[in-house]
């Protein structure tokens, strides 16, 4: 069953009578339930991606189902609460000047939700963090407490699905570890369907069952997690980045 | 192995309003001309040694030591203008991000022809010259337009490669290395290790490489020094890594996500109060 279905996406920046294609007719789909994983260099138009399916880039080509439907523009309230964002930067993802309850709260007033007070505590605990922190500002949190925030203001709306942009990456290692169990957790908990987008490719091996390679905003290879396992790449870009991915050696592959 | 650099019970501190931090605490190590990482968690303490070394520790912030030995002098009694000589000269730096530590207001050429100018005192148009070579060195292909270009114009690869050649210029014996591929991509990454890693090898430079990504340091340094809470908790060789025996060490290589292993939930660090002691 799918969930969420790219179709010949493609998106062009411009600026004048200056054009940059970002995406370049890019089409995947995403099972219920399924966590997927988008992989890629800077510029090669993953974070595009997510930002056009949450509705972030309203110049975009192409359809993209959600649940069987297609999306038609202006996008429903309804739509925004099914699909979620979690940022890259937890410092920069968050207002600075709004508490933790306050961010957590107006999502929920937006969307017309009952019991608020109730709700914002549950959302604390689900991802960890105690009562303590409902009324802090963000710069009395550290790195890792901020993503958790971050992540159960995506949750607090009871979303299907959660668009994750390089969650980890902002963070410190033995952080990303716990900050990608809690993910792990609150996905077969409330069977979330992910979409996960990373340059790491053991953090989307280790997430995803199913991921597609990107470069210059078009998909390279789409491969299984078994794939990446066994390094069964097809393209020589992957292979690169499978042998980068691994540490560094003397008679490393010079990139393309 | 000729000892290049001795850094003996090595302190940085930071006065605040509730009395002083100290970030690092007592670090003691010696170096030749060989890759030494240091590795460690945000707020470990790494830069601020590194950068300590330099006499760079950022105001109001106090660097003391016992002993801070580089190729035979003590650094500890030098005055700024003795610092001078040898910044840049003898032991240069490269930072993590290169927008920030190039003048963006200034061509790469200029840059370049001033770091040359300043060090080896040559003429204008021989200066050039040099600075063209040193960024051919790096393996910059148009090396004619990258001179003319500003900072923002190259990418963070190109960026980085730049500061590299800006160093080379001098021709340092150690070179301390913050950090100097976490803004890059793996691709690009691989190719600025090969650079120094060429260095290395082909001047004898000493190389101290900054990071906190554990499986890089291993699989590039000889030697890695594991920081926590601005305290040395273990040296290492690189290879005898998966061998390390402190809990802080191993808990650090064990929460990695790794593409074979199926593990989870991922082990988690338990941090122990004792290892900051």
């Amino acid at each position: 069953m799918t969930m969420l279905c790219i179709n010949q996406l493609s998106v062009t920046f411009s600026q004048g009578s200056k054009h940059v294609q970002a995406l370049h007719e890019v089409s995947f789909a995403v099972r219920r339930g399924e966590s997927y994983g988008i992989v890629g260099e800077s510029g090669s138009g993953k974070s595009s991606v997510l930002r056009a399916v949450c509705g972030l880039i309203p110049q975009m080509q192409g359809t993209i189902q959600l649940d069987g439907q297609i999306l038609t523009r202006p996008l429903k309230a309804n739509f925004y609460r099914q699909v979620q964002m979690v940022f890259q930067d937890p410092y920069a993802s968050l207002h600075p000047r709004h508490t933790i309850d306050r961010v957590l709260s107006e999502a929920l007033v937006i969307h017309r939700f009952d019991h608020v007070d109730r709700r914002v505590n549950q959302a604390l605990m689900d991802v960890g963090l105690d009562k303590g922190f409902r009324f802090r500002y963000p710069h009395q949190l550290s790195g890792g407490q901020r993503q958790r925030a971050a992540i159960a203001r995506a949750l607090i709306l009871e979303p299907s699905v959660v668009l994750l942009d390089e969650p980890t990456s902002a963070l410190d290692a033995s952080i990303q570890a716990e900050v990608l169990n809690l993910l792990d957790r609150l996905r077969q908990e409330r069977e979330l369907t992910y979409v996960l987008v990373s340059h790491d490719l053991s953090v989307v091996s280790h997430m995803c069952d199913r991921l597609v390679v990107m470069q210059n905003g078009a998909v390279v290879e789409e491969m299984t997690r078994q794939d990446l396992v066994l390094q069964r790449a097809q393209e020589p870009y992957t292979q690169t980045l499978l042998s980068a991915s691994l540490g560094y050696r003397k008679d490393m592959l010079t990139p393309v | 192995m000729s000892e290049l650099l001795r850094v003996e019970d090595l302190r940085v501190r930071f006065p605040s309003r509730t009395g002083s931090t100290e970030v690092v605490r007592g670090i003691s190590f010696s170096m030749g001309r060989e890759r030494l990482g240091i590795v460690g968690e945000s707020g470990s303490g790494k830069s601020q040694t590194g950068r300590a070394i330099l006499g760079l520790t950022p105001e109001p912030g106090q660097a003391t030591a016992q002993r801070l030995v580089f190729d035979g002098v003590d650094l500890t009694t030098f005055s700024q203008a003795q610092w001078r000589t040898m910044r840049g000269k003898r032991i240069s730096m490269i930072m993590q991000d290169p927008k920030f530590s190039l003048n963006p207001v200034m061509s790469i050429g200029q840059q370049l022809i001033e770091a040359c100018r300043i060090h080896d005192k040559l003429s204008k148009s021989n200066a050039r010259t040099k600075s063209i070579e040193m960024l051919k060195a790096v393996k910059i292909r148009d090396a004619a337009r990258v001179m003319g270009a500003y900072p923002h114009e190259l990418s963070g690869g190109m960026g980085q490669r730049v500061m590299i050649a800006m160093m080379l210029v001098a021709e340092p014996q150690l070179l301390i290395a913050d950090e100097p591929t976490s803004a890059l991509d793996v691709t690009v990454k691989i190719e600025i290790l090969k650079i120094l890693d060429q260095l290395v090898s082909d001047h004898g430079m000493g190389l101290l490489l900054i990071s906190h990504d554990l499986r890089l340091v291993s699989s590039f340094c000889d030697r890695i020094l594991v920081l926590y809470a601005g305290m040395i908790v273990e040296e290492i060789k690189a290879s005898d890594l998966m061998q390390a025996k402190h809990p802080y060490t191993q808990g650090l290589l064990n929460c990695l996500p790794s593409i074979d292993g199926q593990r989870r939930p991922l082990p988690t660090l338990d941090r122990d109060q004792a290892w900051g002691r």
